[in-house]
C-alpha cells in the first residue's frame, strides 16, 4: 500500500512510568487475575463457614499475634516502598539502592513472620476443612509475598550493576506498586483468618 | 538529576529511509533466529500463533477421533468396541482436550496472530510471556495425552464432580491428571488474556480511538476479561482437588466439614464464563466476515460492541444453572432462570446487527460468509434449546440426557466452530499468502452443515427419550437404536468434512492461488500489510483516522515515521483517544521462555507424585525466570 508520512514520533521518550508503560498494564491485569484469585479463595472459605454449626471445626481460633505483627509491618512498609517510588522517579540511583535494601529487609522479615503465622494457625491442612481452607488462604498469600520478596532481591542487585538504566527505574516502581498490592491484598486476609473465627 | 538520565546517543531511525532500505533494516532487528535453536527462542506473535493455532488442531484432531470411536460405540445397542472403563476415560479425554486444548487455546490463538495486525503494532505486549504461554500449552496438552495412552487417561467428566473424583472413588493419578492438566491450560490461557489486554490498552495505532476499534479486537478483549476473572476459580478449584487427593486436605470431604457442592460452585463460576470465553470471539469473527462479505461496514457498531460487553458480564451471574438438580432455594432458582434468559438478549441483538448488514449490502457468498450463515442457523437453535433448558422444570426433566449434549454441541459447534472454519477461510489467505480452494470450500460447508444436524439434531430426541449422557451402552428394549445410528452416521460425515478442511489446507498450501494483500477487499489494518506479514508487520507504524481504515483511505495508509531501526521499538498510545506518548523497546528472541516452561512442566507433573515438588521444583523455575529477565547488555535492553 501506498504510504503517507503525516506524523512523527522522533521526539517521544523511550521509557516512561505508571500508566504510560505496558509493563504496568501488565502488573495491573496480574493484580486484578490475582485479586479474583484472592476473592474466590475468600468466598469458598465464607461457603465453608456458612454450611459448618461450628467454626473452627476442631481447634481453637489462630494465635492472634502472628498476624498482627504482620499487619503491622505490611502498613509500614509501605513507608518506605513509597519512598523508594520517589527517588525512583527522581532516577536517584542511590536513594532506590537504599530503598531497595530496605524494602528486601522488610519481605525476608515478613517471610520469617510468616512461619510463625502458620506455626500458630492452631489447626493443621490435614485435621478438617477448616484446617484445609486457612492454610490454602494463607499459603495463597504467601506465595504473593515470596514472589514479590523474590522480584525486589533480584531488583536489588540489579540496581547495584552497570544495567541501572532509566528503563530499570520503571521496573522499580512497578515493583513498589505490586508491593503495595500485596499489602492490600493481606488486610481483608487478616480479618478473615483470625477474626472471623472468633465471631 | 543523575547522569543516569542522560539523553543517549541519537540512533538511527526510519524518517529519511527509502522503503526498500527500511524494509531491510527493520528484517535485520525482526527476524526470528534462524536454524532450529533460533526457532525455539521465537518471540514472533506471528510465529507463536501459528504454532498455536496448528497445536490446537492438532487437539481438535485428537478429541475428533475421540468422539468418533464414541459414535462407533453407541451406533448399536449392546456393543463391545470399548469397554466402560475405557468409555469413561473417552468421554473425559474427549471433552476436556475440546474445552481446554482446542476451544479456549486456538480462539487465543487467532488473537496472539491478528490483534496485533489489526491494532497496527509490531508485535504483541509481552512476546516472551505469549512464547512461555504457548510452551506451556504444549507440554500440557501432550502431558494429558501420553497419560491417556499409559492408561492414566482421567476419567472423571470433564468437570471432574467430587466425590466421584476423590480419593476414595478414584485411586490411582487419573484425577491428578486432570487436575494439573488445568493448571497448565490454565497458566497458557492467563497469559495470553494478560497480553492482549495491554496490547489493545497500549499499543492501538495512532488515532485508533475506543469506537475505531475492529470487532474481533473488542471481541477478544472482552474475552480476555472474562479469562482473567474466570480462570482464577478453576485454578483454586483444580489446586484444592489436588491437595485433597495428595496431602489429605478436606475441601470437599464431608466428614471433616468439607462440602462436596463447593466444587460445583467453584467449577462453574469459571465454566459458564467459558461457555463465553469460546463464543464471543466467534461473534468477533462473525463481525468481521459479514462486514467483509457484505460490503459495508457493520450496521450497529455501537451496539455490537455494548452486547459484547453485556455478555460478558452477565455470563458471570449464571453459573447456577448448571446446578438445578441439586435442590437451590427456590428464590436463587428463579434468579438464576431470570438471568440465563436475560443473557439471549445481547446475543440477539448482535443476531439482528448482522441480519441487518446483510440485508443492506451486497452480500458476496463465498465460503467464509457460509460457514456464518450456518452458524446463525445452528447458534439459534442451540440459543433457543438454551432458553427452554434455562427453565428449571425443564431442566430438571433432561438434566443429564443427551437433550444437554445436543443443546451445548449446537451452541459451542454452531457459536464457536463454524465462525473458527469460516475464519480459517477468511484469513489463511493472510497467513500463508495463498487462497483456499472456494470450491472444497462449498463442499466443506455443506457437508459440515447437513452432517452436523444429522448427528446432533437426532440426540435432542434422544434426549427427551431419557437417553443419559456418559452411558457406555443401551439395550435393545430401550428403542434408541435408530437415531444413535442416524446420529452416528452423521458424526462420521461430520469428521470427514474436517478431512475436507485439512485437505484443502494441504493441497493449497502447496498451489492455491496467490492471495496479495487484501485479497477480500477488507477494511482493517491487517490487510494493509503483505500476505504472509513480514516480522516487523508494517514498515511503518498506520495512522487510522476512520473506523474502516482501507475503505476510507482510497488505497493510501496515513502513516508515522521517527521509530528507531537499530533495535525493536513499538509506539505505546493513550487507552482511550490512542494519541502516542512512548517509544518502547520490545524484547528480542529469547530461550529462556522454552526453559521456564520446561522447568514448569517438572514441577507441575511432579507435583502429582510427590508434593516436596513444590520444593525443589521452584528453584529451576526461579533461576529460569532471573535468566529470562535479566538484561543482556543489548539495544532493547539498555536505553
Amino acid at each position: 500500500m501506498k504510504q503517507t508520512i503525516v506524523r512523527s514520533v522522533n521526539e517521544l521518550p523511550t521509557y516512561g512510568f505508571g500508566s504510560r508503560t505496558g509493563p504496568w498494564w501488565g502488573a495491573m491485569a496480574f493484580i486484578a487475575l490475582e485479586g479474583m484469585g484472592f476473592a474466590v479463595a475468600i468466598a469458598a472459605y465464607l461457603y465453608l463457614y456458612a454450611v459448618n454449626p461450628k467454626w473452627p471445626i476442631n481447634s481453637p481460633p489462630p494465635d492472634l499475634w502472628p498476624g498482627t505483627l504482620a499487619t503491622a509491618v505490611y502498613v509500614l512498609s509501605v513507608i518506605p516502598n513509597e519512598l523508594t517510588s520517589r527517588w525512583a522517579h527522581k532516577l536517584d540511583l542511590r536513594g532506590v539502592r537504599i530503598g531497595l535494601v530496605i524494602m528486601s529487609l522488610i519481605g525476608l522479615a515478613l517471610l520469617v513472620i510468616r512461619g510463625f503465622e502458620f506455626a500458630h494457625l492452631n489447626a493443621r491442612w490435614d485435621l478438617d476443612a477448616y484446617g484445609s481452607v486457612v492454610w490454602f488462604v494463607l499459603a495463597l498469600h504467601t506465595t504473593h509475598l515470596a514472589t514479590d520478596v523474590g522480584d525486589t532481591l533480584v531488583l536489588t542487585v540489579l540496581m547495584f550493576t552497570r544495567h541501572a538504566k532509566p528503563r530499570r527505574f520503571s521496573d522499580v516502581t512497578d515493583n513498589v506498586f505490586y508491593w503495595n498490592f500485596v499489602v492490600i491484598a493481606w488486610l481483608p486476609l487478616y480479618v478473615l483468618l483470625d477474626w472471623t473465627p472468633r465471631l | 538529576m543523575s547522569d543516569i538520565a542522560r539523553e543517549p546517543a541519537r540512533d538511527l531511525r526510519d524518517n529519511k529511509l527509502e522503503q526498500s532500505e527500511l524494509a531491510a533494516l527493520l528484517l535485520e532487528i525482526w527476524r526470528t533466529p534462524s536454524g532450529w535453536l533460533g526457532s525455539l527462542t521465537s518471540v514472533d506473535h506471528k510465529v507463536v500463533g501459528k504454532r498455536y493455532i496448528l497445536t490446537a488442531f492438532a487437539f481438535l484432531v485428537l478429541g475428533g477421533l475421540l468422539a468418533v470411536l464414541m459414535r462407533l460405540q453407541l451406533a448399536g445397542a449392546e456393543r463391545k468396541l470399548l469397554s466402560p472403563d475405557l468409555y469413561n476415560q473417552v468421554f473425559t479425554m474427549h471433552g476436556s482436550t475440546m474445552m481446554f486444548l482446542f476451544a479456549v487455546p486456538v480462539m487465543e490463538a487467532f488473537a496472539v496472530y491478528f490483534v496485533p495486525l489489526m491494532v497496527g503494532t509490531r508485535n504483541i505486549a509481552f512476546p516472551r510471556l505469549n512464547a512461555f504461554s504457548y510452551w506451556t500449552f504444549l507440554f500440557g496438552g501432550c502431558f494429558l495425552w501420553i497419560a491417556f495412552l499409559f492408561n492414566v487417561g482421567p476419567d472423571v467428566g470433564w468437570f471432574a464432580y467430587v466425590p466421584l473424583s476423590s480419593l476414595q472413588y478414584n485411586p490411582g493419578k487419573r484425577a491428578d491428571v486432570w487436575a494439573q492438566m488445568i493448571t497448565f491450560t490454565e497458566v497458557a490461557a492467563l497469559a495470553v488474556a494478560v497480553e492482549i489486554v495491554v496490547t489493545v490498552f497500549k499499543q492501538r495505532a495512532v488515532g485508533m480511538t475506543l469506537d475505531r476499534i475492529p470487532v474481533f479486537v473488542w471481541a477478544m478483549l472482552v474475552t480476555s476479561f472474562l479469562v482473567l476473572f474466570a480462570m482464577p476459580s478453576i485454578v483454586v478449584a483444580s489446586t484444592s482437588l489436588i491437595l485433597d487427593r495428595l496431602v489429605n486436605t478436606h475441601f470437599y470431604d464431608t466428614a471433616s466439614g468439607g462440602n462436596v457442592l463447593l466444587w460445583q460452585h467453584l467449577f462453574w463460576f469459571f465454566g459458564h464464563p467459558e461457555v463465553y470465553i469460546i463464543f464471543i470471539p466467534g461473534t468477533g469473527m462473525v463481525s468481521m466476515i459479514i462486514a467483509t462479505f457484505a460490503g459495508r461496514p457493520v450496521v450497529g457498531y455501537v451496539i455490537i460492541v455494548l452486547s459484547l460487553i453485556a455478555t460478558g458480564f452477565l455470563s458471570f451471574g449464571l453459573w447456577v444453572h448448571h446446578m438445578f438438580t441439586t435442590g437451590l432455594p427456590q428464590l436463587g432458582a428463579s434468579m438464576f432462570t431470570a438471568s440465563s434468559m436475560l443473557i439471549a438478549v445481547p446475543s440477539g441483538l448482535q443476531i439482528f446487527c448482522w441480519l441487518a448488514t446483510l440485508w443492506d449490502g451486497r452480500p458476496v457468498y463465498r465460503t467464509p460468509l457460509l460457514f456464518v450463515l450456518g452458524f446463525f442457523a445452528i447458534f439459534v437453535l442451540g440459543g433457543l434449546s438454551g432458553v427452554m433448558v434455562a427453565s428449571v422444570p425443564i431442566d430438571m426433566q433432561v438434566h443429564d440426557t443427551y437433550f444437554v449434549v445436543a443443546h451445548f454441541h449446537y451452541v459451542l459447534i454452531g457459536g464457536a466452530v463454524f465462525p473458527l472454519v469460516g475464519a480459517v477461510y477468511y484469513w489463511f489467505p493472510k497467513i500463508t499468502g495463498r487462497m483456499l480452494s472456494e470450491r472444497l470450500g462449498r463442499w466443506n460447508f455443506w457437508l459440515a452443515f447437513i452432517s452436523f444436524n444429522v448427528a446432533f439434531f437426532p440426540m435432542h430426541i434422544l434426549g427427551l427419550m431419557g437417553m443419559p449422557r456418559r452411558v457406555y451402552t443401551y439395550t435393545p428394549e430401550m428403542g434408541w437404536d435408530h437415531l444413535n445410528l442416524l446420529s452416528s452416521a452423521g458424526g462420521a460425515a461430520f469428521a470427514a468434512s474436517f478431512a475436507l478442511l485439512i485437505a484443502n489446507v494441504v493441497l493449497s498450501l502447496r498451489s492455491g492461488a496467490l492471495a496479495g494483500d487484501n485479497p477480500w477487499g477488507a477494511s482493517t489494518l491487517e490487510w494493509a500489510t503483505s500476505s504472509p506479514p513480514p516480522p516487523y508487520n508494517f514498515s511503518r507504524i498506520p495512522v487510522v483516522t476512520h473506523r474502516d481504515p482501507l475503505w476510507a483511505g482510497g488505497g493510501n495508509l496515513p502513516v508515522v515515521a521517527g521509530l528507531s531501526v537499530e533495535r525493536r521499538e513499538v509506539l505505546l498510545s493513550s487507552i482511550a483517544d490512542a494519541e502516542p506518548h512512548t517509544r518502547e523497546a520490545s524484547p528480542e528472541p529469547s530461550i529462556w521462555p522454552l526453559l521456564t516452561a520446561i522447568a514448569t512442566t517438572i514441577f507441575f507433573v511432579g507435583s502429582i507424585f510427590t508434593p516436596w515438588s513444590v520444593v525443589w521444583g521452584t528453584p529451576p523455575i526461579a533461576i529460569a525466570l532471573i535468566g529470562w529477565f535479566w538484561p543482556t547488555g543489548s539495544k532493547e535492553d539498555e536505553e
